[in-house]
């Protein structure tokens, strides 16, 4: 299998986004809501053409050949696809007809990703009947019926248990390791980008970091040091000029990175009494990695957030509206 | 948001197999999901009943159908039933289009490697399948009305009620793929597929409209469909047109039809497919 391009040209929900996927890699596409991560899976899956920029997945380009693709990529959306009328195993047939597969070896296969997906003993009853979990195990045996190369998946783990969710994992790494799948996956939760081998983090419509969890959060030296005190910014600069260190002021709180927090922070308390309020000490989190590429918090509002960005790019632009129905 | 329309030409070089497996199954999907609907086989074959008993009874004899021999109304309105039963199957069943775009199904359909023209194909083919049947099992009821259903008749009836199925059917595909809500859907239908019925000389003959009423008539496919269905379950009561220009009607009716659902379905753009 050749490496995989992504290419993105202008776009308002996408602003020159470009990235590549190793073969068989578990690649995570991590961005807050209204970062462009829907938009791009809609292009990748190739449903939308994108303005300008390409997308190459093993060398086709997904707006202009999209039926030689769509035969070599398997798609899991957020949004459930399986028919709840039809049992597993139709849900399955019924898909493999869509993708040319028949007869007898059609269901040998379902048979195969049945078991695989360990719904093998409830292949005929209906999928209504089936709970959140094993319904998305049955889309998850959908995208994969037709042993595509490329798996993508966009928050597949949406509305899931933790024990669900760590199955669905569970099965995505053996899919990357036993049958060399590449599989790309959106999420907006730190802890399932953490699991990927590499990452992009978006936001708004920007790759604002990628590279390998730990890659990412190594280069945040040392610790991340979290202060609340009354007015931050006066705090932060006494710190500045006392410590000769950078100091961030995020959301009402003084962030610090420094090696060796858990000194820094005995000799921040002794220098100012009274003047903190509570201090946290953390070995870095792809939050923070976020935090410190974009100026603010995963989770903030984005219309709070465009004011600081368009102090920090040079082109103010607007998050673009995801699109979704 | 920036969108850029763009039409991309229709490949011409699909194999049959290629176009026929997936239709094939979209189909089945569709006939298997309505007959798993219990509630739904029965409405939809309930309420033209009743519409039919009441109204018919309602009129009974008051009602002269503008030719010579006095036919009671409920004999009269029995093809217009038929037709509503086949009109109200046809588009709900194309509700599930903007269903299965709700929720992931027609995504999923979107990605796989299934020319669109299959899309509409299976789907349409679907509905049309429903209408027909449902059509034909009101055909029970012929004897009531003093219908002697020979075979001859009966295959007549049948291409009939299948013609007009596929275009309704392929006419609510086009309503439907465009929009993302049901809501709208009825609104639709209220406003423009009721009385498109009422205006297909189902409840009252063209002879006896005022002229610019009897206009309206003459340009609404449907007519055609309840005038071809009249004359072959009538065969001593001939309509105002004659049965093949009616089927001649139907036919070009259903090929425009299929023509539009089609030409939507190929649209493919910057914006969200669904």
């Amino acid at each position: 299998m050749r490496d995989i391009v992504h290419r993105y040209g202008e776009r308002a929900a996408l602003n020159g986004v470009s990235f590549e996927v190793r073969p068989a890699e578990l690649f995570g596409l991590l961005g807050p809501n209204g970062s462009g991560k829907t938009t791009l899976f809609r292009i990748l899956s190739t449903l939308m053409v994108p303005v300008a920029g390409r997308a190459l997945i093993l060398g086709h380009n997904a707006a202009e050949d999209p039926s030689q693709l769509r035969r070599e990529i398997g798609v899991v959306f957020q949004a459930q696809s399986i028919d709840l009328k039809l049992t597993a195993a139709e849900n399955l047939m019924h898909q493999g007809h869509l993708y040319g597969l028949r007869g007898a070896a059609l269901k040998k296969r379902i048979a195969e990703i049945l078991a695989r997906v360990g719904l093998a003993d409830r292949a005929k009853e209906k999928a209504e009947t089936f709970s959140g979990g094993m319904q998305r195990r049955l889309e998850l045996a959908k995208g994969l019926l037709h042993g595509p190369k490329v798996l993508l998946l966009d928050e597949p783990t949406t509305g899931l248990d933790p024990g669900a969710r760590r199955d669905l994992w569970q099965y995505l790494r053996i899919l990357r390791d036993e049958e060399r799948v590449t599989v790309l996956v959106t999420t907006h939760l730190m802890e399932e980008a953490e699991r990927c081998d590499r990452l992009v983090i978006l936001n708004e419509g920007r790759v604002v970091a990628l590279g390998t969890p730990t890659e990412l959060k190594r280069e945040i030296g040392g610790d991340v040091i979290v202060l609340e005190t009354k007015d931050p910014e006066r705090l932060a600069g006494k710190i500045r000029t006392q410590f000769r260190t950078d100091t961030n002021v995020v959301e009402g709180q003084v962030r610090i990175e420094r090696e060796h927090g858990h000194r820094f922070v005995t000799d921040l308390v002794e220098a100012f009494p009274g003047e903190i309020d509570a201090v946290s000490i953390a070995k870095p989190s792809l939050e923070d990695v976020f935090i410190r590429r974009t100026g603010h918090r995963f989770w903030t509002e984005s219309e709070e957030s465009t004011a600081k960005e368009t102090l920090r790019l040079r082109s103010g632009q607007t998050p673009g509206h995801e699109g979704k129905h | 948001m920036a969108t850029r329309a763009e039409t991309y030409p229709v490949r011409s070089d699909v194999q049959s197999d290629e176009l026929l497996l997936p239709a094939f199954t979209l189909w089945w999907r569709e006939v298997v999901r309505f007959y798993r609907q219990r509630a739904r086989v029965v409405g939809v074959i309930a309420s033209p009943v009743l519409f039919w008993l009441v109204i018919g009874s309602g009129f009974g004899r008051s009602f002269s159908s503008g030719g010579g021999t006095s036919q009671h109304y409920l004999d009269y309105f029995y093809p217009g039933a038929l037709i509503m039963i086949v009109l109200f199957t046809s588009i709900f069943t194309m509700m599930s289009v903007i269903e299965d775009r709700k929720e992931g199904f027609l995504l999923s359909v979107l990605v796989a490697p299934v020319p669109r023209s299959a899309i509409v194909l299976g789907k349409v083919l679907g509905g049309t399948t429903l209408a027909t049947i449902q059509g034909l099992i009101f055909l029970v009821f012929a004897p009531f009305v003093g219908i002697h259903l020979g075979l001859m008749v009966f295959v007549m009836a049948a291409i009939i009620v299948f013609l007009v199925s596929f275009a309704l059917t392929a006419l609510g595909f086009a309503i439907a793929w465009p929009m993302d809500s049901t809501q709208a859907f009825h609104a639709i239908i209220n406003l423009f597929l009721i009385p498109l019925w009422l205006l297909s000389g189902a409840l009252f003959p063209l002879s006896s409209a005022s002229s610019w009423l009897r206009m309206l008539m003459e340009i609404n496919p449907l007519t055609y469909g309840v005038e071809a269905l009249r004359s072959a379950l009538y065969p001593a009561n001939p309509g105002e047109f004659s049965l093949i220009a009616s089927i001649a009607t139907l036919i070009l009716f259903s090929l425009v039809m299929f023509g539009i659902a089609f030409l939507m379905v190929n649209r493919r753009t910057t914006k969200p497919a669904a």
